[in-house]
């Protein structure tokens, strides 16, 4: 939608960008192919192309590694192990337990073992498969259960206590025991894995890396390189998708490109190769739980015990703020007075496991939904009965399991809304008509409600900063911490500042995230980038229109209140009108300061890491998702027929770019939760790595009749003209197609028995969940 | 460079069978030659007429037509996204019909008009579709854009010309400009940030305005 589309909010009414579908800033490159991503860049003459090497064992110790015929194919410059690492061999961003490259250890198959810089891409490639490697193969963890079995664990398990749950559950007058399953999830970010380290002189080095997070590849490759931060610039002025997986696994990319950099004096670009790029890093956690609930005979929970285990791959990587998250959301929508939850955070030889949209609390949501989905099957009630039963009060029954306080309560009018909307009602009825009708084709619906913590759990995350340049002839030039990977937020920004300015948005031109710019930038990640850089460009823009206020008010004797920035124009008192332009003019002529750096830091949040209590969120963002399926009992094959969303943005900043970002974000996690299948054979293989055999939704899987609505509340918390986070929040809202299948599953079961469905219900496992309620002995 | 004259001839033969069957037989093959002879890469001379321009070029003969465009021709607006024909990101339209350049080896395409991205329109100067894409906001992170758009205009054209598709029901009358007509088309093109909808409603449009 252009930017002269229709108005949303009352800003727009006044004529600000804050609430406009202004488009994409870079929306005219896009359609053109010539918005650049680094596999773009032109490159320096005599860029050297590297490619990593793989291990093919999941545990083993590596007792001979033979590079002579690597090094002797024609085109091959050099190759890096570790002994070429100038510093620090490692790539953790929290534990150091990430090597670049391995040493004799291989903890997974598909494990970085050396790199090759070649003249070019292929003649890397192929030397990278020519080393003659032999190994001492070791036993291998590569499941969860195992791993919980032989406390394997990468960091220390964690247990969320509140009330008395042994003793309520005791008391509880039904109570249940079941299983939670729950699949991984690669990014498939379109643009795989992407760095060029570029040496400058004396001892610098520029890098060009597709991240969220250009702060820790400074960190990780002035480290690995043993230089320092300020030696060190990383530049990305976009992304091909990022999904999570760019928060800490670029810095492997752009630490090996580096190393090699500086052992051959040249540039170096290190792309991976799609198949490298799924093998070697990280993916979203898969989770198992077992829980025990106590609740009365309405539905309504009194006592949860969980026991949650998440397959972390052989490092910590961030699986343990993940972890925290998925802890802090096995509540989501749901008061639960007595509960404990335990958290292990499980070691396995495959690969570590990472960040990914939601970050732990699509797990944690699984979990629960899943009981209450239970509770109401054994009860023989409505799921979203007992939902409603459990949600969290409004003045009471309103504190979560680590002690903050539920205030913005909206769960009630979201549901009475979509309820409505959807008719849910009417079409329950008409849906258990068809399937009393129907023997083979089943029909399945469900609602399933989000309530999502916004801030990083750790608080010093939660700053930003912004610097923002006017020149001479009245441009603005916007830079700020955040990165641009799809999800708007440079659009957002500019939006934010041209309001402050009260400038069209053509004269604003933002930049790419660059640590020589902006300095000690938090990821791009848990929602936070337009609520925290947003308030830093506002800051930023506030601090020069004072200046200008200041100066056009001495000029003309009036007071700085007096001046009114107005469409491109600016008002002194009654007496005077320029264009900001001249205004800018004047002041450069007066020696005002005509740049400014701002900053922003996420009031009123606290966390204790220790006991697992405070306030780590600043507010929550709500959303709810009425889903309904069909599913061919026959071959377990799954349709999305119906999906209505109404999801809370707060005062959207931008309604067009909130909707692209729910339907995104629903439809990725309908896709983990569907047809989103990692699979290791039995040697610890990773064998879906490819698009070829792992499949993301397309196209033909939307839903033919979708509704997708923004409820227009504003936040209640001061955030960036009192929008809300949306980027991860609308992924959970594909819990909903998961739990439809479900529905539809249980159709075929005799009252109050209980279902057995994996996530991702593939046609296999909707087969099996089938077969196994029919009593076949082939889905035992 | 007989021999090489006869292998062109052979596959450009075999193109006319259908572009995913010459991709399988010819690519490992050409590929594996050198590794296994021990032979350096044979090099080979091919003209293109690339958005209207003529391009000659010496090409390693194991070069895609993706690599052709990105890293001798300078067009980066095709992607690679997967590099073995999953996923769409490089989508160009060959003599009119819509291929996956990372499964052509540019040699195969000796003689042939191809129209990237960039042929389509530029800033100041879209095709519709283009258009029809900003208008519809049918992109999020971009990656998969240009392969999508090339690939919707070579999908409007198909139905235009009465190819059917997976989800033609009735294949004695022209195919339906349905939106599942176009989903089914299109699901060789996939977008990771899942803008689908906003993607079918641009080529909506501007087939709604073509006929």
């Amino acid at each position: 939608m252009n930017g002269a589309s229709q108005p949303s909010s009352q800003l727009q009414a006044e004529g600000s960008p804050v609430g406009r579908e202004q488009r994409h800033e870079s929306a005219h490159l896009h359609v053109a192919g010539r918005a650049q991503y680094v596999d773009d860049m032109a490159l320096p003459a005599g860029t050297l192309h590297a490619a990593f090497a793989l291990s093919s064992k999941a545990h083993a110790q590596i007792t001979t590694l033979d590079l002579s015929a690597v090094l002797a194919l024609p085109g091959v410059v050099d190759v890096a192990l570790p002994a070429d690492v100038p510093g620090e061999n490692n790539y953790g961003g929290i534990l150091q337990d990430d090597p670049i490259f391995t040493d004799t250890l291989v903890q997974y198959a598909g494990q970085p073992l050396f790199a090759v810089a070649a003249r070019d891409e292929l003649t890397a490639r192929r030397a990278a498969t020519l080393a003659k490697i032999a190994y001492e193969e070791l036993p291998a963890v590569l499941d969860i259960r195992s791993a919980v079995a032989s406390d394997n664990h990468v960091l220390p398990s964690q247990r969320l206590l509140r009330g008395t749950p042994n003793a309520a559950l005791d008391a509880a007058p039904r109570r249940l025991y079941g299983h939670v399953a729950i699949g991984g999830q690669d990014h498939f970010y379109l643009e795989g894995q992407v760095a060029v380290a570029l040496p400058q002189e004396d001892g610098g080095m520029l890098i060009w890396s597709s991240t969220q997070h250009p702060t820790e590849v400074q960190h990780i490759v002035a480290h690995a390189i043993a230089r320092h931060a300020h030696e060190v610039t990383v530049q990305c002025r976009r992304m091909g998708g990022g999904f999570g997986g760019k928060e800490s696994q670029p810095g492997l990319i752009a630490a090996a490109a580096a190393i090699l950099a500086v052992k051959t004096g040249k540039p170096v670009k290190l792309r991976l190769d799609r198949d490298v790029d799924m093998l070697a890093t990280g993916k979203r956690h898969d989770f198992i739980a077992d829980y025990d609930v106590g609740f009365e005979a309405d539905g309504r929970i009194t006592a949860l015990k969980v026991m949650m285990a998440s397959r972390c791959g052989y490092s910590a990587d961030l699986s343990g703020p993940v972890n925290d998250r998925a802890l802090c959301h096995v509540d989501n929508a749901y008061f639960l007075e007595n509960v404990e939850i335990v958290s292990h955070r499980c070691k396995t030889n495959t690969v570590s496991n990472t960040a990914f949209r939601g970050f732990g609390g699509p797990q944690g949501m699984m979990v629960i939904e899943q009981i209450v989905d239970d509770i109401a099957r054994t009860l023989g009630l409505d799921p979203l009965v007992v939902r409603r039963r459990n949600f969290y009060g409004i003045g009471e029954r309103d504190e979560t399991p680590y002690g903050q306080r539920v205030d913005d309560n909206i769960l009630d009018l979201i549901t009475d809304r979509l309820v409505d909307s959807s008719r849910y009602d009417e079409r329950r009825t008409a849906i258990a008509a068809w399937n009393a009708g129907n023997p083979v084709i089943k029909r399945g619906l469900a609602l399933t409600p989000v309530k999502f913590g916004i801030s990083f759990n750790a608080t010093h995350f939660n700053q930003a900063g912004a610097l923002l340049h006017v020149y001479n002839d009245g441009t603005v030039l916007l830079n700020h911490g955040g990165t641009e990977m799809g999800q708007g937020l440079y659009t957002k920004v500019l939006q934010v500042v041209a309001h402050e300015l009260s400038i069209p948005t053509s004269a604003i031109r933002v930049s790419a995230a660059d640590t020589s710019k902006v300095p000690n930038t938090s990821a791009t990640a848990a929602s936070s980038g337009s609520d925290l850089n947003g308030k830093a460009a506002q800051h930023a823009a506030r601090r020069i229109r004072r200046r200008l206020e200041k100066h056009a008010a001495g000029l003309y004797g009036v007071a700085p209140s007096d001046v009114r920035f107005d469409n491109g124009q600016v008002h002194i008192g009654e007496l005077k009108t320029l264009t900001f332009q001249q205004l800018v003019q004047g002041a450069y002529f007066a020696r005002v300061p005509l740049s400014a750096t701002g900053f922003y830091r996420t009031p009123k949040i606290h966390w204790d890491r220790v006991n697992l209590r405070g306030r780590p969120f600043y507010y929550f963002a709500y959303g709810a998702a009425v889903v309904e399926v069909a599913i061919d009992t026959l071959t377990g094959e799954t349709r999305l027929l119906q999906v209505d969303i109404l999801h809370d943005a707060g005062r959207s900043l931008n309604p067009a770019i909130d909707r692209g970002q729910i339907e995104g974000g629903f439809l990725q996690g309908a896709g983990w939760l569907t047809s989103e299948e990692l699979w290791w054979n039995a040697r610890g293989e990773l064998k879906t790595h490819a698009p070829s055999t792992y499949k993301i939704p397309t196209a033909y899987d939307w839903a033919e009749r979708t509704t997708i609505d923004l409820l227009e509340h504003p936040n209640r918390e001061a955030s960036i003209h009192r929008s809300k986070a949306v980027g991860e929040p609308p992924l959970m809202l594909g819990i909903a197609v998961w739990h439809a299948i479900r529905d539809a599953v249980a159709s075929c079961a005799t009252p109050g028995q209980l279902i057995t469905l994996p996530a991702p219900a593939t046609p296999e496992a909707v087969l099996r969940a089938i077969g196994k309620l029919r009593g076949e002995a082939w889905a035992a | 460079m007989d021999a090489f004259k006869e292998f062109r001839l052979t596959r450009r033969g075999l193109l006319r069978a259908g572009a995913v069957s010459v991709a399988a037989v010819a690519a490992p093959e050409v590929a594996a030659a050198p590794t296994a002879t021990g032979r350096p890469p044979s090099h080979a001379s091919i003209k293109l007429r690339v958005n209207g321009k003529e391009q000659e070029l010496t090409l390693d003969t194991r070069t895609t037509l993706l690599d052709a465009l990105r890293e001798h021709l300078r067009l980066t607006g095709p992607k690679k996204g997967c590099d073995h024909g999953q996923c769409g990101a490089c989508t160009v339209i060959a003599d009119g019909r819509r291929i996956n350049s990372c499964l052509t080896l540019a040699v195969m395409r000796d003689g042939a008009d191809i129209t990237t991205i960039e042929g389509l329109g530029q800033p100041g100067h879209l095709h519709a579709m283009q258009a029809a894409f900003v208008k519809h906001d049918g992109y999020q992170c971009g990656y998969c854009t240009s392969g999508q758009i090339c690939s919707a205009v070579a999908t409007l054209d198909e139905i235009r010309q009465g190819v059917p598709s997976h989800v033609t029901t009735d294949l004695n009358i022209p195919p339906p400009l349905t939106a599942a007509e176009l989903r089914e088309r299109m699901s060789g093109n996939i977008c990771r940030c899942g803008a689908y909808s906003n993607i079918v409603e641009a080529i909506t449009e501007v087939a709604g305005s073509a006929t």
